[in-house]
């Protein structure tokens, strides 16, 4: 056994504070330490984005970073889209698509398409389809997910424009 | 309420010889599915999400080998660990002391835990001989997954290690080494002298094949391959297990049916069924990895000797190595023709790996290979033989994809000589109603006509290809589907919305589309439905959500409970009215009788009157359904090759099937959307490498490659209904059939686009290139 390690960053717009081992994923920490289990494990070598959480509002798999990492930093998880008024845009679109299945991969499918929409607010389809390559999914065929992530664009472009008036 | 909007997509419907008409209420609409939300939230538990308090995590121990003999396990070491609170291997079983050894020669019974008690035990936890890498010898539960995976290392196993044989024609040579050294092969004469690794052999015949050789003008023979694929669910197994010193089991678990898990464990475990109690959680894919339950008696035994709940959940290299992926095949394919285009003879040889234990789906592809077709003379043979590799389970059309993938590029060659249009070819010698199969069925009320016709007629096949090296292929597939066990019941709340309980677990979003045939059926609202999954104490027995059954079976379950809810509404109605029961109908949400016009009373107005005439009522559905209608399918598939790296790129692809009646037409889309892309997978990226000595070279993500969304295009879908007569809304099963024709179509597709055939699963660049330079 080590000496666990104190942790202090701000989840989900939340300050938490956690003892972790130093050998412990961020995926670890969250589902196991912090009970967070809307992220998943797929595969724990980052090859299907199952785990996609953003951390200081950079989209990474968080199988691959070392929960002593975040320290002091901001960590936004599946758990973290939604609040008390309702459903983020982009679940709603997945919900209204049916861009989802067994629903496994969803939480790091949501939390990539977040990422790309913050940097390309109107992506075209081939813009969508490479971005979210480094996320499997094995139930869809993608084709619901990718109409999916354009319907939320538009709506979330519609809200900025009345945001805007 | 959600409307159906059929027409905005790209759908066309057929009714066998009559107009279809929108005559349901609910059914045929889109209703968003019942789960949704929970899941993309995050809030929906999945197998390796569980958590109970004081729970300890297990790790397994595997084998390195393919095949070994094991002289001695030592677990000491691991045992006195720092953290560690069990350690189990093949002794903790019951009957580990010489009882249920493989003797008798039977070795698979039907159902889908097949595997005989004699065997499940060394399956489980290997006692004496390990028969592939990734074999469980030993088990661990410690206070956290770190600490058992160490505790692992401390375990002491000598091997004494075998010659191993992964080949499926290499495992039938008399000289290869024997995995099960007293297996004889059976077969309707009766057993073999000697023990061989084959398993069991049949043979179909119809006609006199000799004789359609000899009428034919035509006949074309090749030999095909295909390589062991894994479903590839994102979730990996999960198990947590409670064994209390109450005697009572509880499993909570990832699986396709948790009857099935709870009829393993009673079995290997000796405990009556009542003692054990299965939750199903939600289930993060399967395919058909889901039924067999490996881990689940592990936790179990974990458990008891921890005395605290015990999780395993797999890492992926386990997944790949240590669960049941499909096995790869060789088959033998010949057709012959006469010049007028029509089939006068198809032969096939099935030689299928079941992997290290008997049961591969060799049947279910020898009834599949030629089904779409109207032949007179017919012979199909099959073998089921052990390599030392993970046993093979069912994967989405079980067997029946490396044999659309053998026959349907022999029927393309064939229309090809003949100067036919591959479809008009097929249209010539399509299935109907009545024909009869190889195998001796006789179909009933079918859709394969309709299916051509959909796909000749489909603007994807008239559309003109644009490139150099483009081709397009074509591929028409079947798929049998199946009926069995489902229960259901019906609880009628006061305010006049229902509870619906079913035995079957939802892989695909059955809770959506059950809840829509209970809705349909009580003349409510879709939202006045709530449904659920029971688990194993709360729900009568229902067989593996498999076989594309639970929409089909379990929906007739669900009618059959609504109906029953009915009947006890009428008769509360009958007691408030002082009216005989006979003279009381519901129609269209209300109850009316016939002996006094002025008596009605909706749904929720007599709903909220129960409570004072009798109590809740709670409608049954209980059903064994041994008729069900057959799927096909067939696709349309774009290539273009890169003629320098020999890269097949898909530019587009069309999926035309006949579902009988769509339920919930989008997630009918999604199922031929997700079918066609695992099918992609299959034809061009995945397989399982070996070494020389049976170590799988592949066991992750990276380098066994899934389809990504950059890999494909949009799935076009075209939904045709020949709606089949034994369901109430003409419901037949849709998810299986979509895997099963593209390894097919764009084997097809890259002949059109650079002349050459690529008769090997997966399709590489490399095989293309080397295909293409063999011209």
């Amino acid at each position: 056994m080590t000496d666990k390690t104190r942790v202090c960053a701000r989840i989900n717009g939340e300050l938490v504070e956690f003892l972790c081992e130093p050998y412990q994923s961020l995926l670890e920490c969250l589902r196991d330490v912090l009970g967070l289990t809307g992220a998943k494990e797929g595969c724990n070598d980052g090859n299907c984005g199952a785990c996609a959480v953003l951390l200081d509002g950079r989209l990474v798999n968080s199988c691959l970073v070392l929960g002593v990492e975040i320290e002091g930093c901001e960590v936004l998880t599946v758990e973290g889209l939604a609040d008390w008024r309702g459903l983020h845009p982009l679940q709603q679109a997945f919900v209204e698509q049916d861009a989802l299945q067994c629903g496994y991969c969803t939480p790091g499918f949501l939390i990539a398409a977040k990422a790309l929409l913050e940097r390309e607010p109107d992506p075209t389809e081939e813009h969508i389809r490479t971005w979210l390559a480094g996320n499997l999914c094995r139930c869809t065929g993608y084709d619901k997910i990718v109409r999916a992530v354009r319907a939320a664009a538009a709506r979330l472009a519609q809200q900025a424009q009345e945001v805007q008036r | 309420m959600t409307r159906r909007q059929g027409d905005k997509v790209t759908m066309s419907r057929y009714a066998a010889g009559r107009a279809l008409i929108d005559q349901y209420a609910v059914v045929g609409t889109r209703p968003p599915r019942v789960d949704a939300v929970e899941k993309v939230t995050g809030r929906a538990v999945y197998g390796p999400d569980v958590s109970l308090p004081g729970l300890l995590y297990g790790k397994v121990l595997r084998s390195p080998h393919a095949h070994a003999r094991i002289r001695s396990i030592d677990t000491s070491r691991a045992e006195a660990f720092s953290g560690v609170y069990a350690v189990v291997t093949a002794r903790d079983l019951p009957g580990a002391d010489g009882e249920g050894r493989m003797e008798n020669g039977e070795w698979r019974e039907a159902g889908a835990g097949d595997v005989q008690a004699r065997t499940m035990r060394d399956y489980t936890l290997a006692s004496d001989k390990v028969l592939y890498a990734g074999h469980p010898i030993a088990a661990v539960a410690a206070s956290t997954p770190h600490v058992a995976e160490q505790a692992l290392g401390l375990i002491d196993v000598d091997y004494e290690v075998l010659p191993a044989v992964t080949d499926v024609m290499e495992a039938m040579q008399g000289a290869a080494p024997l995995l099960h050294e007293t297996m004889k092969t059976w077969s309707l004469v009766g057993e073999s002298q000697a023990p061989s690794n084959v398993a069991s052999s049949f043979q179909y015949v119809k006609g006199d094949p000799e004789q359609g050789l000899a009428e034919a003008d035509v006949v074309v023979e090749h030999e095909f391959r295909t390589a062991t694929v894994h479903q590839g669910y994102l979730e990996p197994h999960a198990t947590t297990a409670f064994w209390g010193l109450d005697g009572r089991l509880t499993i909570t678990t990832t699986t396709q049916g948790a009857f099935g898990v709870r009829d393993h464990l009673a079995k290997l475990l000796r405990l009556p069924l009542s003692s054990i109690r299965v939750v199903p959680t939600e289930v993060g894919g399967a395919f058909g990895g889901k039924n067999a339950s490996r881990l689940d008696a592990v936790a179990a035994l974990l458990s008891r000797k921890a005395g605290r709940p015990v999780k395993i959940v797999m890492t992926r290299a386990e997944v790949f190595l240590g669960t049941e992926p499909t096995g790869g095949t060789v088959i033998r394919v010949k057709v012959g023709a006469t010049h007028a285009g029509r089939i006068t003879v198809a032969l096939a040889e099935l030689y299928y790996e079941a992997g290290a234990y008997p049961g591969s789906f060799v049947d279910a592809a020898a009834s599949a290979i030629f089904a779409g077709y109207d032949i007179p003379h017919g012979r199909v043979a099959g073998y089921d033989v052990v390599v030392n590799k993970p046993k093979t389970g069912p994967y989405r059309a079980p067997g029946v994809t490396p044999a659309c993938f053998a026959c349907e590029q022999v029927m393309d060659e064939l229309a090809e000589r003949l100067g036919l249009d591959p479809f008009e070819f097929r249209m010539l010698n399509c299935a109907r109603e009545g024909t009869r199969q190889i195998g001796g069925a006789v179909h009933t009320s079918i859709g394969a006509y309709e299916v051509l016709k959909a796909a000749r007629e489909h603007a994807h096949y008239c559309a003109p290809l644009d490139g150099a090296h483009q081709g397009r292929g074509v591929a028409f597939g079947y798929w049998g589907n199946w009926g069995a066990q489902s229960s259901s019941t019906i609880s009628v709340n006061a305010d006049g919305t229902v509870a619906l309980v079913v035995g079957s677990v939802d892989i695909t979003g059955t809770r959506t589309s059950l809840a829509m045939q209970a809705a349909e059926a009580l003349g409510l609202a879709f939202e006045q439905v709530r449904p659920a999954m029971g688990d194993t104490d709360s729900v009568g027995y229902s067989e593996t959500s498999a076989g594309s059954r639970t929409t089909v079976a379990t929906g007739i379950a669900v009618v059959k409970a609504a109906h029953d809810v009915i009947a006890q509404m009428c008769a509360r109605a009958s007691l408030l009215w002082a009216v005989p029961v006979d003279t009381v109908a519901y129609q269209r949400g209300v109850f009316t009788t016939s002996q006094d016009a002025g008596k009605r009373l909706t749904f929720a107005e007599l709903a909220a009157q129960l409570s004072h005439t009798g109590g809740a009522v709670t409608g049954v559905g209980n059903v064994d359904v041994q008729e069900w209608g057959v799927a096909f399918g067939a696709h349309i598939v774009d290539v273009e090759v890169d003629p320098e790296t020999g890269l097949a790129t898909i530019l587009r692809y069309t999926v035309v099937q006949d579902v009988g009646r769509a339920i919930h037409p989008t997630q009918v889309e999604g199922q031929l959307q997700g079918g066609a892309v695992q099918g992609i997978g299959w034809a061009l990226y995945e397989g399982y490498a070996y070494d020389e000595e049976g170590h799988m070279l592949n066991p992750t993500f990276l380098d066994y490659k899934l389809p990504t969304a950059l890999d494909v295009p949009p799935i076009e879908t075209v939904i045709v209904e020949v709606p089949y007569p034994g369901h109430p809304y003409g419901a037949r099963g849709v998810g299986e059939m979509p895997i099963v024709p593209p390894p097919a179509a764009i084997a097809n597709a890259i002949h059109r686009a650079i002349g050459a055939r690529i008769r090997q699963l997966p399709m590489t660049p490399a095989r293309v290139l080397e295909s293409a330079a063999a011209l």
